[in-house]
């Protein structure tokens, strides 16, 4: 994985030192906290309704052990003994004090991480496939085009002020697993009829209160171009983007009010004037990049043998692990939501253990995905009993990756200034209504989203089952959308019609999963059945 | 009218006031204009020539379209002055300078001491943004 250099180093050290600096003058008063607030939103810092909360940027989802060890570190130290991974493969403190901020950052820096741009109206973490480097599908590794984006958006000088934040995501395969095409501009790394890696852009999607699915502008933006084309697409939206309503002010509504043609004209013309200007890092820079992406030693030969004789390990590998590009190799997936818990959340000895496990078994490796869990992306076939049963001991064994217990939530009113209703105690319900492994085994395959606001930081358009809190007359109100995806077939999820209580929102997922279970084909899932049916026999069981 | 309280050239501080953007295309003789973050810069590519001084307006700090306006006109040439006049704050005072800033006027008067240590914050650069500073990445393949 990428190591950085002497220049990489001093970028985050002298972050640091600007950020200790912004925060003394903070706490002298030379700054109001108007002032002050969208200087520590650039560097991850929120003030929540009980606490500042600081966002850690995880590159595209990936860490080392010793990285994992110091964010398990940081969670005793600073916060209240855990950490929250969140839908942008980053980890958050719920529990930090301002003062100690800059402490907590230079502990960062040592270990070559760091907040910035995690927050504010400027381009954010550059988030991936969570397979990458190990999937058995993808073209190429796409994280070494996340590096190179990486380098050249840290202190972009002319997009820190953007009309709105910007999220780009960056994968290589057909199976999306990053949900690429709801974001600000999404990437998929391809190879052309000449063989050649390019990459296909898609600008314009999200989510929030206004969900789209980004259209492509461009099928093949040649590498020795990437930067040049990113930097037309950020240009274009900078000079036109809306800033009259924060509400109206993401690229998706610049692309959507333009029109896709329109926008990509606009980009093709600045790209074209952007050329002259031999602002593209040489090929040589991406080779250098990619060089420290190279697989691991991975041993020849490996058997490919796993015995299944415990039932539990069996559950675990069937629904937690994924196939490997490797032979004898697999990606596990250690989920975060235990039967009741806070999606997400881990303890700072259980964010010890993966780091552990992860420099024992996994080539030194994790990796955080947008759902929430944590991947191990290179296990030995024959040390993944070793590590299933190490993660069992200490509750992490959890088998439903991708089932309606892996739900993803947002914060919500528990913590988050801006939520209308609470996101968790709700998961933590359906968690527990389908609490049992045989339950959740009989359901398969039911991504479950739920967001405490119209903002959609749990993703509710994209989930098979959404869920979205809104304050109604000041009662918490629940809105249940159904047919949502993030996939490849990525949708938008429809709503099922008047909103439910925290009990009746409970029941109503339940009331759908058993539409789904009494309807469905052979081998169909939930999607699949709803997509066959639509929404008639829901909203029947629903509302009668 | 702003003092200029950072300036990063050795010529004379322009003579004239600057004038709007509508006013400038009515006075064929304007030397100096000022755009605001709705108008486009690319309008004044035809008059570079006669142009001394642009002052590119930031009636809130957040508000960045002024930097693309910036990198827009020194990318087609412009060397005159480039005035960042507004409401401007510590921390943006080195990225303003990348985009092709040389002169700033702030409408609050900044700190001395922390201006300067804003200016001098970055030894290394990831971009290249027209500032003549060479990028990280060139350093690397140098």
């Amino acid at each position: 994985m990428y190591k950085y250099d002497q220049y990489d180093q001093q970028m985050v050290d002298v972050r640091v030192k600007e950020f200790r600096d912004q925060v003394r003058r903070r706490l002298d008063g030379s700054l109001t906290e108007d002032q002050f607030r969208p200087l520590r939103l650039q560097n991850g810092l929120y003030l929540q309704l009980h606490a500042y909360m600081l966002r850690v940027a995880v590159p595209y989802g990936t860490l080392n052990s010793e990285q994992m060890t110091v964010l398990g570190d940081i969670a005793d130290k600073y916060d209240r003994g855990y950490g929250h991974f969140t839908t942008r493969q980053n980890i958050q403190y719920n529990w930090i004090k301002l003062e100690e901020t800059p402490d907590l950052l230079a502990e960062l820096a040592g270990v070559e991480m760091h907040a910035i741009q995690t927050s504010g109206n400027c381009i954010r973490n550059i988030s991936s496939d969570q397979y990458a480097g190990a999937a058995a599908d993808e073209i190429v590794d796409p994280r070494p085009y996340a590096e190179l984006l990486r380098q050249w958006s840290s202190f972009h000088p002319e997009f820190l002020t953007l009309p709105r934040k910007f999220k780009i995501a960056v994968i290589a395969s057909e199976t999306d697993r990053a949900a690429m095409k709801l974001h600000d501009i999404g990437i998929q790394m391809v190879r052309n009829e000449a063989g050649k890696i390019g990459a296909r852009f898609f600008v314009g999607g999200g989510m929030g209160r206004t969900p789209m699915i980004g259209p492509m502008i461009r099928d093949f933006v040649p590498l020795d171009q990437l930067i040049t084309y990113c930097e037309a697409c950020l240009r274009v939206y900078n000079r036109y983007g809306r800033r009259d309503n924060k509400y109206k002010a993401r690229i998706k509504i610049l692309v959507h009010e333009l029109g896709k043609d329109e926008y990509t004209r606009q980009v093709e013309e600045e790209f074209a004037l952007l050329m002259e200007q031999g602002i593209e890092p040489p090929l040589a820079e991406l080779e250098r990049i990619k060089a420290m992406f190279a697989d691991p030693a991975f041993e020849t030969g490996a058997s490919d043998d796993l015995d299944l004789s415990d039932p539990d390990f069996r559950l675990w590998v069937e629904r937690n692990c994924a196939q490997h590009k490797q032979a004898g190799y697999i990606i596990a997936t250690v989920s975060l939501k235990p039967v009741g818990g806070i999606p997400g959340d881990a303890s700072a000895d259980q964010i010890r253990l993966m780091a552990q496990l992860a420099r024992d078994y996994s080539f030194d490796e994790l990796r955080v995905t947008h759902a929430q869990n944590i991947v191990f992306p290179h296990v030995r076939k024959a040390d993944l009993y070793t590590v299933w049963k190490a993660l069992d001991e200490a509750g992490l064994s959890t088998a439903n990756l991708d089932g309606i217990g892996d739900i993803i939530a947002c914060p919500g009113l528990d913590y988050c200034s801006l939520a209308n209703a609470r996101s968790i105690p709700v998961a933590q319900r359906i968690s527990e209504r389908f609490g049992s492994a045989e339950k959740q085994a009989e359901i398969g395959e039911l991504k479950l989203k739920i967001s405490g606001c119209i903002n959609a930081c749990g993703h509710h358009h994209a989930g098979h089952i959404g869920i979205l809190g809104v304050d109604r007359k000041g009662v918490e109100n629940y809105q249940l959308l159904l047919g949502g995806s993030e996939g490849a077939d990525t949708s938008l999820g429809q709503i099922t019609g008047p909103g439910f209580d925290e009990d009746g929102i409970v029941a109503a997922v339940e009331t759908a999963a058993n539409v789904y279970l009494r309807e469905r084909n052979n081998g169909e899932r939930f999607l699949d059945t709803y997509r066959r049916i639509g929404m008639a026999p829901f909203k029947e069981a629903l509302y009668d | 009218m702003t003092d200029v309280q950072f300036r990063f050239r050795d010529d004379e501080l322009a003579g004239d006031p600057a004038v709007t953007v509508d006013s400038f295309f009515d006075q064929t003789n304007a030397t100096a204009v000022r755009i605001e973050p709705g108008e486009d810069a690319r309008a004044l590519l035809p008059f570079l020539g006669r142009l001394q001084l642009i002052e590119v307006s930031f009636p809130a700090w957040t508000d960045g379209r002024g930097y693309s306006s910036a990198r827009v006109l020194r990318e087609a040439g412009y060397t005159g002055e480039l005035r960042a006049v507004g409401d401007l704050v510590i921390d943006m005072l080195s990225h303003l300078r990348r985009c092709g800033f040389d002169a700033f006027a702030p409408e609050h008067g900044l700190n001395h001491a922390d201006a300067q240590a804003a200016f001098d914050r970055w030894d290394n650069v990831y971009q290249v943004t027209g500032d003549g500073r060479a990028p990280i990445w060139a350093r690397r393949h140098g």
